[in-house]
């Protein structure tokens, strides 16, 4: 890629990321997506998106797709799968360098890194992913025919997928680490109303075990710290998602959970560089809601290179 | 009835056994066009011009001939979408379970061809 200066330049390809192309790219102005994975972020992992307006449902990877033709129907450029080695945001003009070599210049920068979903960290979860340890129900929940599983967590997702898998699974077990669960008040009475599903609260897995798949769990009640073991199929994880902010943590304010600290027109404490989507402070994290931080970082970033 | 992505498809073990007699080093993707399938695709597609020395293939997981890939030994515990093989030389030398980032496909890719 020959041209290397651009107004502005968004770190991330999410629907945040992408709408925010589509805004800068259709006000003619000059704007490249530089993006570490594929485009899409969390929304390409979202088997049926219901709620998202004017569309009855969708896949998450046909909205992605979508988002991207129609920001580079206008002009934006997508650079997906790269590498971000360096970056200096701090002057006049931003730098960020692209697998080492390539140096991109910008007046302006929005990030928009989003989220990736949370892992226990314990051991054997790596080593078991993909042989009884799963961050989807969609895609492996015909894994588990008539067997016997347990779901980690206490939020929505946790309480919603456990219900969907009891059409494949003969047990569901939740469990959760408080005596209460975070979810819609919906979502937690169909889980506790469902007959195959029961819960082991106030509690939180400690250790998986097997072989050449899970066999098992080593589980810990939080009240007495007795541990014990419980064998199981395999082992569901929704524990939600922690920010992708490391890179910028010593230069940009960050709360105590590692998200990016904005004001309402989504600028960061450094002037010229903008944030949107799930890896900004906010309380719901939605498509809808990224969409919607993307427009306003995309038009706010215009207003300042304009105003310089 | 193929996936829909920018590889090249398997859909026969016919496909199967001639790709493998023909070829020495190979990756096939054996899944769904669903979450955790469509971001290894996607980084498969890119890694093709990478890697030229290595042929990338996908195979419908639900396709009753996929039992090729399924039902491998190799493939014996794997409980997530999408299973990766790759093969040198006739043999399967490395095969995961569930979505892979890109480090991890090509730290395989590194070290396995």
């Amino acid at each position: 890629m020959k041209d290397k200066k651009f107004d502005i330049i968004i770190i991330g390809g999410g629907p945040a990321g992408l709408t925010a192309g589509l805004y800068v790219a259709r006000a003619k102005v000059k704007v490249l997506v530089l993006n570490e994975g594929i485009s899409g972020g969390q929304m390409v992992l979202t088997h049926e998106i219901a709620n998202y307006p004017g569309i009855n449902t969708i896949s998450g990877f046909m909205l992605s797709r979508n988002m991207q033709k129609q920001a580079e129907s206008f002009g934006c450029i997508v650079k997906s799968n790269i590498k971000i080695t360096s970056f200096n945001l701090e002057g006049k003009v931003k730098t960020i360098t692209v697998n080492e070599k390539d140096v991109f210049e910008a007046k302006a920068v929005i990030i928009a890194t989003g989220g990736k979903s949370r892992k226990l960290n314990i051991e054997g979860e790596n080593e078991f992913t993909g042989k009884g340890i799963s961050y989807c129900a969609t895609c492996d929940g015909d894994f588990f025919q008539d067997k016997e599983i347990i779901v980690v967590g206490g939020g929505n997702s946790a309480l919603e997928e456990a219900v969907a898998l009891t059409q494949y699974a003969k047990k569901v077990t939740i469990v959760h680490q408080f005596d209460h669960f975070q979810g819609f008040k919906h979502a937690i009475e169909t889980a506790k109303n469902h007959k195959k599903v029961d819960f082991i609260l106030e509690s939180e897995i400690v250790r998986f075990y097997g072989s050449q798949s899970l066999d098992g769990v080593i589980i810990k009640d939080l009240k007495t710290a007795n541990e014990f073991t419980k064998k199981i199929d395999g082992v569901f994880i929704f524990i939600g998602y922690v920010p992708q902010t490391m890179p910028f943590k010593n230069i940009i304010k960050l709360s105590k959970r590692g998200e990016i600290i904005a004001d309402k027109n989504m600028a960061t404490n450094i002037p010229g560089v903008f944030v949107a989507g799930d890896c900004r402070e906010k309380n719901i994290r939605q498509i809808t809601t990224a969409v919607s931080d993307g427009t306003i970082s995309a038009l706010k970033a215009i207003e300042y290179i304009q105003s310089k | 009835m193929n996936l829909q992505t920018n590889l090249e498809h398997i859909s026969t073990e016919a496909d199967y056994n001639k790709i493998v007699s023909d070829n020495e080093n190979i990756m096939i993707c054996c899944g769904r066009m669903g979450p955790m399938c469509v971001p290894v695709y996607a980084e498969m597609e890119d890694l093709q011009n990478e890697y030229s020395n290595v042929k990338f293939y996908d195979m419908l997981f639900d396709l009753p001939e996929a039992g090729v890939i399924r039902n491998m030994p190799e493939c014996a515990g794997f409980m997530g979408l999408p299973f990766t093989v790759y093969i040198k030389n006739g043999k399967v030398v490395k095969a995961t379970s569930s979505i892979q980032s890109r480090e991890q496909i090509t730290e395989i890719l590194d070290s396995v061809f």
